[in-house]
């Protein structure tokens, strides 16, 4: 057990703090500590060609084989990467559910053709994915889809219809990976698939939901008569929960370390504010700010846990309770800002509804216990699955 | 960067877990702890003999085992599982690092081996105020015994207090200030025979039976030179505070494993408990509760090692007196407080959920959960609970001019 980094480490590090130094700048200046959480809406344009601008130099998908058009960086280099790319104040990837999920899984499950059509768009932030899991009616429960895709075998393509809910960024993207019932009849787990849609079609409509923030970050999305090419399948017919469950599993990977820095620039925030604004000689308030500092430092830990060892897929532990403590964290972080600020943390940037920083964050971070698996479903999950605690009683439908 | 067990680091907790499950059951503690040594010093010299962890990061030039604050932290959670009575937190937390970090080479080679060897238990006295207030910050102005120089010497006198099997150690390390001299100077640490005529030694009954405090007073005892650790010219505050800093995560990690194990025996206990004709495992209010506990302990997990390692970084760069400390080490003062006060916090959550989750036998003197509930709450209490780490770190964070969080 060993928590510091080789002199060559050191030496990688300098190398991107140096390149991002050279280049996070002029143009790019704009976009520094932008695009975090609550603020995902801004600069699409310009984000997506900061991110062109890295694949040049080979600086996205530094995780991925090299064989893939990745960097192949060991894992110790890529806690490097994502360090000082937070610390430089790098903004929001646009293209993370590409490089985080997309990706990932069809490298793992995709055929030869479809890594050489889908992997180069991810790599050279060209084109852009969304996640098509949510339904209204299958949201916790999220095996209860009910959009429908059929193969047309005479066409040679999937038609797909129904509608999704809540999807991120779906008016940014070029893709949506969709989970879809292709078994007439299946009910649950069984029967579904998941299949490639291209967005921009006539079967596709994407329509912005306003969320509690006055922006639209999400939207929904309807499938009428939407068509994919037969290829678009990940796997087999059938196999799409297993697919589905396996993407979750790519989450928690390095990408954390990217996501806890953007964290610790918030938390530095707060710091700041409290100092200046008197906050900070505030007993309760120093508790919490230590507090605050305390779980963000366990969350790199866990994540420096996850990250090494055996990395054999299977989720140990500190994987299964990571979800539920960064959420729960960051919700609390996002009232913390608030009490620091005290009366001023009413005040909008601008009217008529222009949100300042931490007002998205203390908004934003609402949503971060409910996507992605809310907390009350991590907590059955780990109830379950680590703790060996008995299944909720089934009801039939 | 590793962090992850090797495996000579699993066979260490593996052996570890089987021995303790042989000398440490649930009766063993009850026998021990009803008396008022507090530990069975059959248990103890086997223990001494066979698994050698008395020594265990002793270096060997000092016929210890050279290992590192890894491994000890892993043969303490383990003992804390167990709730093991024994003098081993207070000789190997306090008082072989206090030697370590604090004595000269001679007084390392005068002291070292003979702890190594098992032959010596050892102590540290500090807090020695008449105003509580003093007393619960666990700090400098904690420390009111006095030591006035007389010859080559000095003359010792006063009342120390809450020091852990302060009545059995067969060596008492205690600090004591230059009368008159405020905060933080003049306070030096000296290492005397515990068994003496002229030092009262007196057991204070606790809460927690599964662990011994005494009250030690002295009234002029003179002490040679050699007996001030590190000589006249050693750190003082500053370097017991490191001493502090490094028992702080032992005894986190002692917690850990209280903590572990009574979460799992309450999870046990939730699954063989039937009411309203399921095991009230399978209601949702006692697995979110579970879940919950399960994070906690994880957490806790990870800022063990962590400090765990960063402790490593420091014994060994201090042994090296290569000068030039690294930024690792540079973290012992946080990463200490860090694990304490989540430590301290998670172990007492869970010791209360057991009582809760365990119904009307939670509550009885039979079941296990009160000794775990019991020991939670004084091991939280010693070197400063969660609040006091908290502000600690507060400090650090808020009262410096840079706002650095990565500190
Ligand atoms: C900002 C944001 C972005 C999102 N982005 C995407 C996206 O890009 N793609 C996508 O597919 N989806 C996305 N989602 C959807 C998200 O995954 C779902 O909202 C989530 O799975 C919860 O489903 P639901 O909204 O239907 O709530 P419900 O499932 O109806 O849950 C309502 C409440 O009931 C609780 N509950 C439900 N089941 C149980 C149970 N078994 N035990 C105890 N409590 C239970 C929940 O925890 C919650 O508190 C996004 C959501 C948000 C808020």
């Amino acid at each position: 057990m060993k928590i510091s980094f080789s002199p060559e480490d050191e030496v990688f590090r300098r190398e991107v703090a140096d390149w991002l130094k050279e280049n996070l700048c002029g143009e790019f200046e704009q976009l520094r500590f932008r695009g975090g959480p609550g603020d995902e809406h801004r600069y699409p344009e310009e984000r997506k060609q900061w991110e062109q601008h890295m694949a040049q130099a080979g600086w996205l998908c530094v995780g991925w084989p090299q064989d893939y058009g990745g960097r192949g960086l060991s894992i110790n280099q890529q806690v490097i990467f994502n360090e000082e790319y937070a610390r430089a104040g790098g903004p929001g990837h646009m293209g993370h559910i590409g490089e985080g999920l997309a990706g990932p899984t069809i490298i793992a499950f995709g055929t030869k053709e479809q890594k050489q059509r889908f992997l180069p768009g991810i790599v050279n932030g060209t084109e852009y994915w969304c996640q098509g899991y949510s339904e209204p009616s299958a949201g916790s429960d999220l095996a209860n889809v009910k959009t429908r895709a059929v193969l047309n075998t005479e066409q040679g393509r999937w038609e797909i219809h129904g509608q999704k809910v809540w999807t991120s960024l779906a008016h940014e993207a070029d893709w949506c990976f969709v989970i879809a019932r292709t078994e007439p009849g299946s009910q649950g787990h069984k029967g579904l698939s998941f299949l490639l849609v291209p967005m921009d079609q006539m079967g596709v409509t994407v329509q912005p939901i306003e969320q509690l923030t006055g922006t639209s970050e999400f939207n929904e999305v309807f499938f009428d008569q939407a068509v994919t090419d037969a290829a678009n399948i990940i796997g087999k017919p059938g196999d799409g929960w297993k697919i589905a469950m396996a993407l979750l599993g790519f989450e928690r990977g390095v990408s954390t370390l990217g996501q806890q820095m953007q964290f610790k620039n918030e938390l530095d925030d707060i710091i700041r504010i409290a100092k200046t604004n008197g906050a900070a000689e505030d007993p309760a308030i120093r508790q919490r700010i230590a507090n605050a500092w305390i779980g963000l430092r366990i969350m790199r830990y866990n994540a420096l846990r996850m990250l090494s060892g055996e990395q054999d897929g299977a989720l140990r532990q500190e994987a299964m309770i990571y979800k539920l403590h960064w959420a729960t964290w960051h919700a609390e972080l996002g009232k913390l800002a608030m009490d620091v600020l005290g009366p001023e943390a009413e005040l909008l940037d601008r009217g008529p509804y222009e949100l300042t920083r931490l007002q998205s964050l203390f908004l934003f971070t609402r949503s971060d216990t409910i996507y992605g698996g809310s907390n009350e479903i991590q907590k059955n999950i780990i109830a379950e699955r680590a703790l060996g605690m008995p299944k909720e009683p089934k009801i039939t439908r | 960067m590793e962090f992850a067990f090797t495996e000579e680091q699993a066979m260490i907790r593996e052996s570890a877990a089987g021995y303790l499950q042989n000398i440490s059951t649930s009766a063993d503690v009850r026998r021990v702890m009803s008396t008022e040594q507090g530990y069975d010093p059959g248990v103890w010299s086997g223990l001494c003999r066979d698994m050698y962890w008395q020594a265990l990061h002793i270096p060997e030039a000092y016929g210890g085992l050279g290992l590192g604050y890894v491994e000890l932290a892993i043969i303490l959670e383990e003992m804390g599982k167990r709730l093991f009575c024994s003098p081993f937190l207070s000789t190997v937390a306090l008082g072989v690092n206090a030697l370590l970090v604090v004595a000269s080479e001679e007084q390392k080679q005068r002291w070292l081996p003979e702890i190594a060897e098992g032959r010596s238990t050892v102590s540290l006295g500090f807090i020695s105020s008449e105003d509580t207030q003093e007393n619960r910050q666990w700090g400098s102005a904690s420390v009111q015994s006095h030591a006035r120089k007389e010859g080559d010497g000095y003359v010792l006198s006063g009342s120390w207090h809450y020091v852990s099997d302060g009545h059995t150690a067969n060596v008492l390390i205690l600090a004591a200030r230059e009368k008159g001299v405020s905060i933080e100077d003049g306070i030096r640490l000296f290492v005397i025979a515990g068994d003496q005529d002229c030092i009262k030694r007196q057991w204070t009954p606790t809460m927690d039976q599964t662990r011994k405090l005494a009250r030690v007073d002295i009234d002029g005892l003179f002490v040679s030179a050699d007996c001030c650790l590190g000589g006249e010219e050693s750190a003082g505050w500053p370097a017991l505070e490191k001493v502090l800093q490094l028992s702080s995560i032992a005894s986190a990690a002692e917690q850990l494993g209280g903590a572990r194990q009574v979460m799992d025996l309450t999870i046990d206990y939730t699954q063989e408990r039937v009411q309203f004709n399921r095991p009230i495992a399978s209601f949702q209010a006692i697995k979110h509760r579970a879940a919950d506990m399960m994070l906690q302990v994880e957490c806790a997990t990870s800022a063990v090692y962590y400090a765990a390692c960063v402790a490593d970084e420091y014994l060994s760069e201090r042994s090296n007196t290569a000068g030039d400390s690294s930024k690792i080490s540079d973290e012992l003062l946080q990463a200490a407080s860090l694990a304490k006060a989540y430590c301290s916090d998670t172990f007492f959550h869970c010791a209360a959920e057991s009582i809760q989750l365990h119904g009307g036998v939670g509550f009885t003197w039979e079941y296990d959960p009160h000794l775990y509930f019991k020991r939670a709450r004084s091991s939280e209490q010693f070197l400063g609970a969660g609040d006091l780490h908290r502000e600690r770190i507060a400090s650090q964070l808020l009262d410096s001019s840079a706002a650095r969080s990565d500190v």
